[in-house]
């Protein structure tokens, strides 16, 4: 195998090269890479800076999609997290719409950017869901509309002149809003996670959680997780995409104490100790949205947007994507749920941290 | 003696002093989904711990449950005068996915109540009737919708005309006050629109003085009330201890006018209505019953009907009588027909007997 390369000097060296092999193609072996020391400055790492220019030319494309009943607060905190007007509030009271007797889906589009980096953030909402009397079956509107992006994707994929760039309108996660009663789940809530999970990112959050204590707030969150397990219903992050050891530590600290996170969202600023903070005035008080003691908002956002750093989206950055599989149904599952574990990416500062691992991602996937 | 003072004055107090031996029972209908805080908002109001042993099913065991109606008494005492409460709890509404026709148990339920009172009122025993009728309901409408849902609607149409009800607005501490007077207007007017008949507060005498009318107009312009029950004893901001929820951001105190209208509402439903709502079943609910029932046992070809079905049960939905089973209405108009026999026999012959005294009399007088 290694014939005329010379031998390695430290097995230990390689071996940080060279992680667990992934299930590989049916392809010859590459040679194993050679560890040899630098005579001089060669700009290998100037790579990162390239990558980083070629995503910021790029962008994201990130799609979320928001389900829950009606009222709980679904685009308002939509609004909070990417602090824009990207989702219609239907908060105001004069509103003549009834509501759909059948669920809907309603997909919008809009561009933010930041710091150089273009992102086209697509709010999927779903008026309807669980707000008439018989709400059977209610998810299947949304499950089907999940698979069509996939079917649609996948069709471009296979093409054989395919475009450069897929548009992607794939469902990337699905943020789903608990009522918080204090007891435990609904029955809906139950079914439409069993169905839906495996086939999205379901993010369970806590809506609306300005009506619980600290107390029935911890309480209700152990009962829900409980139940989750129970029913065998694994949310994102899913233990299965857990790449390694501090991977797994840290998702399991966040999956079995602060998820599903209780949230409280707001558009509306106040003055607090000097500060203008986003958050609702009440007669008892003001409730920050940013403020870890008053909910959970800003572990949300960081979450969705700033540290989840485990993602495959090698075909953004013009890497050919894994030869498909045998099974297509398989394929369309690995594929695709290994994509939608998405980064966001806001200020240069964690960028270069998390283009680090990208690039070692990267390089590291076998061709 | 004083021709001027005859004593009527002293009649109510005798009435007081009997109905206070005699003691008060109500029974009371709380309904609305489950986790609107409505068994914390009876404990509050009644300060007794009457949901202690509650054990609330996990959402996988709801999933097939049946609405059930549950009944608890308790007896309270307050300076000498008892009140025998019943409260009627009714777990498992709104709950399942499919909550088609969840409300015909609670229907069911209270006509069941009215005809045990109709059978009870023409037996021959009508001292002691047990009053196990439905006074007053209260309906407990989610904060976290845009007014009544789907399955509110429902259920007020199908009971407004059987039982007194007053809609309270649950968890009211989820609101800003501006979102909290926006909900009370949509409700109110979503009331008017699809009809619904709620509990109208009677309006009070024009020998009021000015300060109890206003009170009164504020009191009703609440409707629905705005409630946060709680059981439990905090600080308030003046270090008070007052009966509240304590939250990061401050506290909600439940009797604080500003916080909520719990005061409002314990003010009229056990202050000043209590006796109104009782009678208002009695002299207007009932009676409609009881009209209606009447009237269609009167129908001709009902009792054609009546003794056809004697031989098959299942006529009895052709039948428009709604619950009284057919043979104890025979068995009530057989029961009538021989006391009125039997006065008219004890008529003619107390009539003979007077003939025969004249008569004989007469003789004696010829004698």
């Amino acid at each position: 195998m290694s014939k005329g390369l010379p031998e390695t000097r430290t097995d230990t060296a390689m071996s940080e090269l060279v992680p667990e092999p992934r299930p590989k193609p049916a392809v010859p072996m590459k040679p194993v890479s050679i560890n040899s020391n630098l005579l001089g400055y060669v700009g290998i790492d100037t790579i990162i800076e390239q990558m980083r220019k070629k995503t910021m030319k790029t962008g994201f494309d990130f799609n979320i999609m928001v389900v829950g009943q009606s009222g709980l607060g679904k685009s308002t905190l939509v609004n909070t997290l990417f602090k824009s007007q990207v989702s219609r509030k239907a908060s105001s009271w004069n509103r003549e719409e009834k509501i759909p007797k059948t669920v809907e889906i309603k997909a919008i589009g809009h561009v933010i950017e930041e710091g150089g980096v273009k992102m086209k953030l697509t709010v999927i909402d779903t008026p309807g869901f669980g707000d008439q009397i018989n709400n059977e079956n209610c998810w299947e509107p949304i499950e089907k509309y999940i698979n069509e992006q996939y079917e649609k994707f996948l069709k471009e994929e296979v093409n054989i002149a395919r475009k450069k760039r897929i548009p992607d309108t794939r469902v990337h996660c699905c943020l789903y809003f608990i009522s918080p009663t204090g007891h435990s789940l609904r029955p809906l809530d139950l079914e439409f996670m069993k169905h839906l999970s495996k086939v999205v990112n379901i993010i369970p959050v806590i809506a609306k959680a300005d009506t619980m204590t600290l107390e029935e707030k911890s309480e209700f969150k152990q009962r829900v997780r409980k139940e989750l397990e129970v029913n065998g219903i694994e949310f994102y992050p899913q233990k299965e995409f857990d790449e390694d050891l501090e991977d797994k530590t840290e998702n399991d600290k966040i999956r079995q104490e602060s998820m599903p996170f209780a949230v409280v969202g707001s558009d509306k600023e106040y003055q607090v100790n000097g500060k203008r903070v986003l958050g609702r005035k009440t007669p008892w008080g003001i409730i920050e949205v940013e403020n870890l003691n008053h909910c959970e908002f800003a572990l949300l956002r960081d979450f969705v947007i700033r540290e989840k750093a485990s993602w495959a989206l090698s075909f953004h950055l013009c890497q050919p994507p894994p030869a498909p599989l045998l099974n297509e149904g398989h394929f369309k599952r690995c594929f695709s749920l290994h994509s939608s574990q998405l980064l966001l990416l806001q200020g240069q500062a964690l960028f270069s941290a998390v283009l680090v691992q990208l690039t070692t991602t990267v390089l590291l996937s076998p061709q | 003696m004083d021709k001027e003072y005859v004593g009527f004055a002293a009649l109510p107090n005798q009435l007081h002093r009997k109905s206070v031996k005699k003691g008060f029972d109500f029974t009371l209908m709380v309904a609305g989904e489950s986790g609107l805080g409505k068994s914390t908002l009876i404990n509050s109001l009644f300060l007794t711990n009457l949901y202690e042993d509650r054990q609330v099913p996990e959402a996988s065991a709801r999933l097939s449950q049946t609405l059930t109606i549950e009944r608890r008494g308790v007896e309270i005492e307050e300076r000498g005068v008892k009140v025998k409460l019943t409260l009627v709890d009714t777990p498992g509404f709104g709950d399942s996915v499919d909550c088609s026709d969840c409300w015909l148990p609670v229907v069911k339920f209270i006509e069941e109540q009215f005809e045990q009172y109709l059978r009870d009122e023409s037996g021959l025993n009508r001292k002691n009737i047990q009053d196990s009728r439905v006074h007053c309901c209260l309906y407990f409408i989610s904060p976290f919708g845009r007014g009544l849902r789907p399955l509110d609607v429902a259920f007020l149409r199908a009971v407004h005309e059987k039982v007194n009800i007053i809609p309270v607005i649950g968890k009211a501490d989820a609101l800003l006050p501006q979102e909290t007077q926006a909900l009370k207007q949509k409700i109110r007017d979503q009331l008017k629109e699809e009809e619904i008949h709620i509990y109208q507060f009677p309006e009070c005498d024009s020998d009021e003085d000015e300060d109890f009318k206003r009170q009164d107009a504020e009191m009703k312009e609440s409707i629905p009330f705005a409630v946060v029950g709680s059981c439990e004893v905090v600080r308030d901001g003046g270090n008070r201890p007052v009966r509240g929820r304590r939250y990061s951001w401050g506290t909600v105190e439940v009797e604080n006018p500003h916080h909520c209208d719990f005061l409002n509402l314990r003010r009229m439903l056990v202050q000043t209505h209590l006796q109104d709502l009782k009678e208002v079943t009695h002299d207007l609910l009932y009676e409609g019953y009881r009209a209606r029932c009447l009237q269609s046992l009167a129908r001709p070809g009902a009792r054609d009907r009546a003794s056809r079905s004697k031989l098959s049960r299942q006529s009895a939905t052709e039948i428009p009588l709604p619950m009284m089973p057919l043979a104890d209405t025979e068995k009530l108009i057989r029961e009538k027909d021989e006391e009125l026999r039997r006065m008219q026999e004890m008529l003619e012959k107390m009539q003979a007997q007077m003939q025969q005294s004249q008569a004989q009399g007469e003789q004696s007088d010829a004698l």
